[in-house]
């Protein structure tokens, strides 16, 4: 096997407690795109962490260019060309894109910084990337694609041999991603060796050539990806077949409009942007990142200000300025990024989930009545099977499924009546991804009104039974689940202004 | 969910630890101290102690809730010293009854906690500043009360007896324990409730653990941030009130310096800087074990430069240690 670039054998790795990893196997070839998938917990991360220095073996071999390595530390690993791209990023958002790309490596002129220099090479790999990026650009003010890009350009900036992605589509939207595949084929071309762990299997087929699955620490089995279907990658994975469905759409579908939204603009962000919520709805939001879904959530929920419009709850015209309002309103929102915006991670499970209610468990002075906190929260995970040894477990501690779960249980628990999810399947394995969906229809048929938010596009066939589709502030277009393809929602997801200048002159 | 037990198993354990390590310091200080010296361990050093842990120890407890909620409170020293100069006010100049002098030190304090949070959520100051600037303003406004010279409480009056007068003592003869102690365990346990079990307890930990979820979570940021400094002056008021009546007298140009004492304090019982981690009780052990190894040095015969050395160390040792549990726990 003179093209092999690595072969792991028989790996062991265990935390206090945890056999993380059972004697697993891995290989990769030169030129070569092997997907790693399995569900949470599965061990994925882990046997990448394990080849790229960040987690010592308890066992095993690794063989690398046909020696066998000991790789020290990540800086080891980067010298010996294997770099990681990591599921949650790693950079320092006050320094530019540049900066963070050679962090560690600044080039020096004199006793002083070349950011000249940096800034250029940055250029080149932007360029060569074909991505529109200015190294210049602080992190911060980046959207998480971006960031994502620049991460990606920083494992390139290593020349390497072997390059591990982690999730890396998490963030992108279908046009990233497939800017992102572009990239990884070009790399291939070059004898790279890809590794690529994935949720989305989806992406499978249309990137990788072989797949190694793995489940609770054990390999499964490494297959070609054309022999075999999603299915029966599924079925490896968890043991178990999922089947696609198309969103369960109620015959008689409610007329009542419970939310109402006319001509919301702000500067530079949205623009006229009008629809309406139906009672029992399930309302998807598609588009690109960057196209204004989250804005428009957060601008109807009082997270972010707007400069002009109305928004009519009922039919009943309302003055929402912070969350504080729209939460009298029974309007909830579910933010994508779940560890900033949902939960207290220090907290524990009950706190959380109480959090938007504690008025009302509480008695006269503010004091919480513990008993009402613990069977509120009791219910709450019981009827969305909150996997937690407790009740006093911090959310930190919990698997990302069972935060987005959690998320979901302080919005039941205030019984709001409006629900904005935002990406609410971002970064959770297949398994608890179907638990979320089917969450959410049981919340449509029970009368709540859903408006999702998704840069997954089967996802958004999958639920909606309507579908929203915005592109740069703007409300594109309108489907109903019966006329709502991919290409339909992607061409409405691309109507941008240039393009269509006739269309929107008078918007302008 | 093997390894969230785990996690859960350990995160329990390092909390225990951490109550375990103070607890334990204060412990093994008092031991050493009573081996060291046959005057550590007498009825009235011990009240000496508590005595001079009730100001600290008070203070202690109002910038707690603020540090917890993620912000700090610098002004607590100062602000202290306003409300004691009130009370001066009230009673010397004014002539007012002894109750309404407590009441006015009081509010005081709540006051200048609610202008540190109007501050702080209105005008979106960084609690540093805005605290810092608070601690200027209630100094300079002591002396221009006072005309930079201390007011002198009449030693008729009964102010001096609501610190150094013993409820407890008429009650059991002998147990002659000042009432400023019975004042700042009293207020430990009123702050602990309030911290453990009402909902600006609650929401001290959210905001401090996560503001915007918080935020998002529909909770009135603003006005909670707003309660929670004006509670800690609450507390702060009260620390001037035992001060005033302790040295029975308004002395305007003390205060500053003693916000440091507190936050060491607080940070040395376990409550995290970052916000959103910490306990009354941590706390109080905090403040107990810094007054304990200055009265025990000072028993020693170690010169007070060198005790403020130890106290400097003493946070840093704390700190790390809690830096180390951390570690352990990730």
């Amino acid at each position: 096997m003179d093209d092999s670039l690595l072969i792991m054998e028989g790996i062991d790795k265990s935390f206090p407690g945890v056999d993380a990893l059972k004697k697993c196997h891995f290989n990769l070839k030169k030129g070569e795109v092997h997907a790693l998938v399995g569900e949470n917990g599965a061990g994925k991360s882990t046997l990448m962490k394990v080849f790229a220095g960040i987690y010592s073996r308890d066992g095993g071999r690794i063989l690398y260019k046909g020696e066998e390595v000991d790789v020290a530390n990540t800086r080891d690993a980067q010298q010996r060309g294997i770099s990681m791209v990591h599921q949650e990023l790693n950079l320092m958002p006050h320094l530019t894109a540049a900066q963070n790309i050679f962090i560690g490596r600044e080039p020096l002129k004199g006793f002083l910084l070349d950011e000249n220099a940096i800034n250029e090479k940055a250029k080149n790999l932007f360029d060569m990337m074909h991505v529109k990026l200015d190294p210049r650009m602080k992190v911060a003010d980046m959207t998480v694609a971006k960031q994502q890009m620049v991460e990606i350009a920083k494992a390139l900036s290593f020349n390497s041999d072997v390059l591990i992605f982690d999730e890396p589509s998490a963030a992108l939207t279908d046009v990233e991603i497939k800017e992102l595949f572009r990239i990884i084929r070009q790399l291939k071309s070059e004898g790279v060796g890809i590794i690529y762990i994935t949720h989305r299997l989806e992406e499978l087929k249309e990137i990788s050539d072989r797949v190694t699955v793995l489940r609770d620490g054990l390999y499964v089995d490494t297959v070609k990806t054309r022999d075999a279907t999603i299915d029966q990658i599924i079925k490896m994975m968890v043991g178990r077949v999922i089947y696609e469905s198309s969103p369960e759409v109620p015959k008689d579908r409610s007329q009542e409009i419970v939310l109402e939204v006319k001509n919301l603009s702000r500067k530079g962000v949205l623009k006229d942007v009008s629809f309406q919520l139906k009672k029992g709805e399930i309302l998807g939001f598609a588009g690109l990142v960057g196209a204004g879904r989250t804005e428009a959530a957060r601008a109807v929920f009082g997270a972010d200000p707007y400069d002009s419009g109305e928004i009519f709850v009922g039919d009943k015209k309302v003055n929402i300025k912070k969350p504080a309002d729209a939460v009298v309103y029974d309007i909830a929102y579910l933010s994508e990024d779940r560890k900033r915006y949902g939960l207290c991670l220090g907290l524990d499970v009950k706190t959380n989930i109480a959090l938007t209610i504690l008025n009302r468990l509480s008695a006269l002075f503010g004091w919480v009545r513990d008993g009402k906190v613990y069977a509120t929260a009791k219910r709450i995970v019981d009827q969305l099977s909150i996997r937690t040894p407790s009740l006093d477990q911090k959310a930190k501690n919990l698997s990302g499924g069972n935060q987005q779960k959690l998320v979901v249980g302080k919005w039941l628990a205030k019984d709001a009546d409006i629900l904005i999810f935002d990406e609410p399947t971002r970064g959770i394995d297949v398994g608890a991804k179907q638990e979320i969906y089917s969450l959410l229809n049981d919340l449509a048929r029970e009368g709540k009104s859903i408006i999702m938010i998704s840069s997954e596009l089967p996802e958004i066939l999958r639920m909606s039974h309507r579908v929203l589709v915005m592109c740069e502030g703007r409300v594109t277009g309108e489907l109903d689940y019966t006329e709502a393809t991919q290409e339909s929602i992607m061409q409405l997801a691309t109507m941008r202004n240039g393009r269509n200048a006739n269309n929107h002159e008078r918007n302008g | 969910m093997k390894s969230e037990a785990i996690a859960r198993e350990r995160g329990t354990r390092a909390d225990a630890v951490q109550r375990l390590l103070a607890f334990g310091a204060l412990l093994i200080i008092f031991v050493g101290f009573s081996l060291a010296s046959p005057y550590f361990l007498t009825f009235s050093n011990i009240v000496g102690i508590l005595v001079s842990t009730a100001v600290n120890g008070l203070l202690a407890i109002g910038v707690t809730f603020i540090i917890i909620s993620g912000g700090i409170d610098l002004s607590v020293g100062t602000v202290m010293t306003l409300s004691s100069v009130m009370s001066a006010v009230f009673i010397n100049f004014w002539g007012l009854p002894i109750p309404l002098g407590a009441l006015a030190a009081i509010f005081t304090g709540t006051f200048a906690g609610f202008l540190n949070g109007v501050m702080i959520s209105k005008l979106k100051l960084p609690p540093f500043i805005a605290t810092l600037g608070m601690l200027n303003i209630a100094k300079g406004l002591s002396l221009v009360i006072t005309d930079l010279s201390p007011s002198y409480f009449p030693l008729d009056s009964g102010w001096k007896e609501i610190a150094m007068g013993s409820i407890l003592g008429s009650l059991i003869p002998g147990f002659e324990i000042p009432n400023a102690v019975l004042i700042m365990f009293g207020c430990a346990l009123l702050a602990g409730l309030i911290l453990s079990k009402t909902i600006i307890g609650r929401y001290c930990f959210a905001i401090g653990s996560n503001e915007e979820a918080a935020r998002l979570s529909g909770i009135n940021i603003d006005f909670w941030k707003t309660a929670i400094y004006a509670l800690g002056g609450f507390f702060v008021g009260i620390t001037g009130v035992v001060i005033a009546a302790r040295l029975n007298s308004a002395q305007p140009a003390l205060g500053q310096g003693y916000e440091l004492d507190a936050i060491a304090a607080a940070v040395i019982g376990g409550v995290s800087l970052n916000g959103g981690e910490g306990t009354m009780l941590g706390t109080i052990i905090g403040a107990f074990i810094i007054s304990t190894l200055t009265n025990g040095l000072r028993i020693m015969s170690v010169p007070q430069e060198w005790q403020i050395v130890v106290t400097g160390l003493i946070v840093i040792l704390a700190v790390y240690l809690d830096i180390l549990r951390r570690g352990e726990r990730s």
